[in-house]
């Protein structure tokens, strides 16, 4: 057999072209016959003698050099279409060897290209096998091809190299807490629910840090290293509560044992220095009071720096939004019904959201209309807080009074809560229906949204600083007297002992030491219980306001006059505003509380974990998303914002109580000193060098301050004008790119495209759209087409135009294609078949159109 | 070994992977030895319940324009053909030009405004009321039509989707 096929072989050798013309012809005559069965015959055939060639191919490589002659026969045989050049390889001139070198390099470049070809597999196949037989041929001939072990080697540790970081980035987005599920909250509800969530890890993320800085340098080593519980006077329940002092009703108020444990600042000792460490425990407890406030700041300017430059980074591509999302927003990845789900609810919602957008900036109204109701809007508004503002006042006033009175009953001793918690609910509903006059984007309303509701619970912090004022006013007056009980009591046991026995008197027991009232634990109390009352208001109206009604709504929907679903309850929607809100004050809270309660901050920490669990579930079970889904701003810097100004708010009270009010006599760790920060000076004169000192004295100057904060002043206008120049410079680059975007679409719009890419496709698409029968159509489809302006295409066409003049119709195609192998090149060389996509043949084309043929054409490029 | 025999020019191991996937379908039709390159195909019913598949919204269409006689069924080298393609290694002109092919629910070589419409309804399962589908499809041709035909050809969409930051990571399946 295999001498029949070399004999074979040797004699297409001598007149291949010849023999594939007549093959081709066979091929058509076959095929004008219309039978299908016939071409797949002929294809088996073929595939039949692609593998004995190959076959062969195999075991002559294996034979080594002996063979080598057998061996260019057989691959000659497979590499029929330029076999003519590698016939007489013994005799090479310079000349051809270039020559030869070059057509090896570009074979290789088509085999590594090979994968971009848009080619059916078959011939992809066989255009490679040719290929690679060529190059492994001739690359021994010219000493080449050492480097192929090499290459594999590196092709693949860059595979291994891409999964790596597949899976790595996999493993990062796995190790980002809660990103699923606020993935998953996002494709149902929408990116602006989406951000609160994210919002609330970055919180959690906040107060985790600081939870590690107060609890790290603060707590524990005061709980390990410090005096133990019950040795001093602050470290234990006077002898009065000792009976009460572990009642649940006691420790719900925070007193008793809770009150005289770390968790507050009238625990802390001011021992110097305190364990073998000789930590310097108030000189820490300043520090770290200072740096929770440092940190906060530094990372809440930070992350707005960080979102206003990503908010600038990618503002230049809407110029596909739809295009985008139409086409590139399903993941092929998906394999999961879940995921699955998610994700059609995510294009969704984000196309719903890109709709808002798009239907907002086509509005086009009554321009004055809408500024009047605007103007309207805002002074409604500014009625209503002033309203509030003086309401608040008048109460708190009052109050004042109430507290002096003796019978005052429960109404009035609770009117400035009773107050502030109905002004809290009736406000933002009305602010809600007063901003709907104004007509704005739903993001933008959000936004004013958030700084009315603000601006109404400035009122409620002013409201409770001033009692908390009155509060501290009162202790300190109070201290002053026990001060001097204290001392007398004192003087008083050491007498009394004196007298009795000639021993040492037995110090006063702890307990029955006098106190005094220690402001500072009772503002850490007071913040403590606010703290923890806010949580259970917002978990029990979470309950009650979103999942009992959502359950109600969802059973007792089958027995009930109307329909609740759509009715009047309804099921709630997420409300952003409220809980950004919520947790921005929550915030200032315990920002304001962190100094004088060291354990606020870790149940914070607990709120904010179990809330984000419970606000998840929450959502998921029972709220529905709003009526119109709108997306968040890319930069949620207006919450940022908000936090900053809150935690400016929260520290001036700290700042104030630090610098001028005097710390309690008798407990916290600064007890003793005039003022808080006289630790600092301590510290300064006793454990530095005496220069650093001097150095501290100097820049405490004021005579150096006041420069320092203009030089400070001047810098920001100076950047700040910087940053507003690059703003202009931006708007008016992407101003230029549009108009360049539109000046391309008209220049497309006048020459047709020359896209080698688009023959490939066409080849690719004739066969398939073999349901239009009629060639007619097919051939005015090719004259419209604009592939047609590529060489090859006027060439083909041209020539199908020379050999039928009367091409109109069906004719054209029937004429059988003798002429197109004749104008075929005959000589090799003069040609490239190979980088060229496309093969000048009469390709499926002209024959494309005709009804039940199939798709053949690509098959029998590779004659056999 | 075979396989890898008739072509380990491709890669071999990927190529193995996926005659087994394309046995496993059909274990009693699909031979195991396919040096003897058997004239088999699979119908379409069956590779779309491929897990790979079975959720893409798309999946008849990918299969339509994969298989050799437009009708969705896929012998083996349409197989890899569509494999190769969807995997991560195909450069983006190419997976450029089978995106086209398969948002291109007519056949027309344009994608008009019925394909889209077609495409947003599988995209949104039909949730989008048909005044929001008209936007969008009018948004669609008005962004990434630049010859002005009321239409998409290859070449708009191919502008468009080259600049489109996740082509390349959401065209893609891992087998």
């Amino acid at each position: 057999q295999k001498n029949k096929e070399e004999n074979e072989s040797k004699e297409e050798e001598n007149c291949p072209q010849q023999s594939r013309a007549s093959r081709r012809k066979n091929h058509r005559m076959k095929r004008n016959d219309g039978k299908k069965g016939g071409g797949e015959r002929d294809k088996k055939a073929s595939s039949k003698d692609e593998k004995e060639s190959e076959n062969k191919e195999k075991k002559t490589n294996m034979k080594g050099k002996e063979e080598e002659n057998k061996q260019k026969k057989g691959r000659k045989n497979s590499a029929s279409s330029n076999s003519s050049n590698s016939s007489d390889e013994e005799s090479l001139s310079e000349e051809e060897l270039a020559m030869l070198m070059e057509e090896v390099e570009q074979k290789k470049k088509l085999i590594s290209t090979m994968r971009n070809k848009p080619w059916r597999m078959m011939k992809k196949l066989s255009v490679l096998r040719e290929a690679q037989a060529f190059v492994e041929k001739f690359e021994g001939a010219l000493g080449k091809g050492k480097g192929k072990k090499l290459y594999a080697y590196k092709m693949m540790m860059a595979k291994k190299w891409v999964k790596f970081k597949r899976d790595f980035d996999n493993f990062k987005t796995q190790c980002i807490p809660w990103e699923m599920k606020i993935k998953e909250v996002e494709s149902h509800f929408g990116s602006s629910v989406a951000s609160y969530f994210i919002f609330l890890r970055w919180m959690y993320g906040v107060n985790l840090v600081l939870f590690g800085l107060i609890f790290g340098l603060v707590i524990i080593p005061e709980v390990l290293m410090g005096m133990p519980y019950g040795s001093m006077p602050r470290k234990t329940v006077p002898r009065a509560e000792q009976a009460t002092a572990m009642d649940f009703s006691v420790l719900w108020d925070f007193e008793g044992y809770i009150k005289y444990s770390a968790l507050f600042y009238g625990y802390y000792n001011n021992q110097r220095t305190i364990g073998w460490l000789k930590y310097r425990l108030p000189m820490a407890y300043f520090m770290v009071g200072i740096s929770v406030f440092g940190y906060s700041l530094m990372v809440v300017i930070r992350s707005m720096a960080r979102n206003a430059n990503e908010s600038t980074a990618d503002g230049d591509d809407d110029n596909f939004v739809f295009s985008w999302k139409m086409f590139t927003s399903w993941d092929y990845l998906i394999g999961n019904p879940e995921t699955a789900d998610n994700k059609f609810a995510s294009i969704t919602t984000s196309f719903k959201e890109s709709i808002v957008d798009e239907q907002e900036s086509n509005k086009d109204e009554n321009i004055h209309l809408r500024r009047f109701l605007r103007v309207l809007a805002n002074v409604l508004i500014i009625c209503c807080l002033c309203g509030s503002g003086y309401l608040i006042y008048f109460v708190v006033k009052r109050s004042q009074t109430f507290s002096k009175m003796q019978n005052a009953g429960w109404y009035e001793r609770n009117e400035v809560e009773i107050v502030m918690s109905l002004l809290g609910m009736f406000c933002p509903p009305l602010f809600e229906t007063i901003a709907t006059l104004e007509n704005y984007h739903p993001r933008i309303g959000l936004k004013w949204q958030l700084g009315r509701i603000f601006a109404l619970f400035l009122g409620n912090l002013y409201t409770f600083l001033l009692a908390l004022m009155d509060d501290v006013n009162e202790k300190l007056a109070e201290e002053d007297v026990v001060k001097n009980i204290t001392r007398w009591t004192l003087f008083g046991h050491y007498n009394s002992s004196m007298e009795n026995s000639t021993a040492t008197p037995a110090p006063l027991d702890p307990a029955d030491v006098p106190r005094g009232p220690c402001w500072e634990t009772t503002v850490g109390i007071e913040i403590v219980r606010l703290t923890v009352s806010d949580i259970l208001v917002t978990f029990v109206t979470i309950l009650v306001g979103d999942f009992i009604r959502a359950c109600f709504v969802r059973f007792m929907n089958y027995c009930w006059c109307w329909d609740l679903e759509a009715g009047f309850p309804s099921y709630a929607e997420f409300d952003i505003s409220g809980n950004v809100l919520g947790l921005v004050f929550n915030q200032g809270m315990i920002w304001m509380g962190s100094f004088y309660a060291p354990g606020l901050v870790g149940i914070n920490v607990l709120r904010l974990l179990t809330s984000m669990y419970f606000q998840c579930w929450a959502v998921m079970s029972s709220n529905v998303p709003h009526a119109r889904v709108f997306k968040a701003s890319k930069s949620n810097n207006f919450y940022m914002g908000l936090l900053l100004l809150i935690l400016f708010l929260s520290l001036l009270p700290v700042a104030y109580t630090i610098m001028s009010l005097p710390p309690s006599f008798d407990c916290g760790p600064f007890s003793g000193k005039k003022r808080m920060y006289d630790v600092i000076q301590e510290t300064i004169e006793l454990d530095f060098p005496l220069f650093v000192a001097k150095i501290f004295g100097y820049v405490a100057n004021p005579g150096l301050i006041i420069p320092a904060i203009l030089l400070m002043v001047l810098a920001i206008y100076y950047l700040n004008a910087v940053s507003e120049a690059y703003q202009r410079a931006n708007a008016e680059l992407k101003k230029k790119m549009q108009l360049q975007r539109e000046e391309e679409k008209n220049k497309r719009n006048n020459k047709a495209s020359t896209n080698s890419m688009m023959q490939d496709l066409e080849d690719l698409l004739a066969p398939s759209t073999k349901s239009e029968s009629s060639p007619k159509q097919a051939e005015d489809k090719k004259k419209d087409s604009p592939n047609q302006a590529s060489p090859v295409g006027k060439q083909e066409k041209a020539e199908v135009l020379n050999s039928s003049p009367i091409a109109a119709g069906r004719r054209a195609a029937f004429i059988p294609p003798p002429h197109v192998l004749v104008t075929r090149p005959l000589t090799p060389g003069t040609w490239a078949p190979y980088p060229q996509p496309r093969q000048p043949w009469p390709g499926g084309r002209p024959m494309g159109p005709f009804p039940g043929r199939g798709r053949g054409q690509p098959r029998y490029i590779h004659p056999v | 070994m075979q396989l890898k025999m008739r072509r380990g020019e491709l890669d071999s191991a990927f190529e193995r992977k996926l005659h087994g996937r394309y046995h496993e379908m059909a274990p009693n039709v699909v031979p195991m030895d396919y040096t003897k390159d058997p004239d088999v195909k699979l119908p379409m019913q069956l590779i779309i319940n491929m897990p790979e598949l079975k959720e893409n919204p798309f999946k008849e269409r990918i299969v339509e324009s994969f298989s050799e006689d437009g009708e969705g069924s896929l012998s083996f080298n349409d197989f890899v053909d569509m494999f190769s393609v969807l995997s991560e290694m195909a450069p983006r002109e190419l997976k450029a030009i089978y995106a086209f092919k398969i948002y291109d629910f007519n056949t027309d070589n344009f994608i008009c405004k019925a394909d889209l419409e077609k495409t947003l309804n599988k995209l949104t399962r039909e949730e989008l009321t048909a005044e929001e589908i008209t936007l969008v499809c009018e948004k669609v041709i008005e962004e990434a039509d630049m010859d002005g035909d009321g239409k998409l050809g290859f070449a708009d969409f191919e502008n468009m989707i080259s600049k489109a930051p996740d082509f390349l990571s959401t065209f893609h399946i891992r087998i």
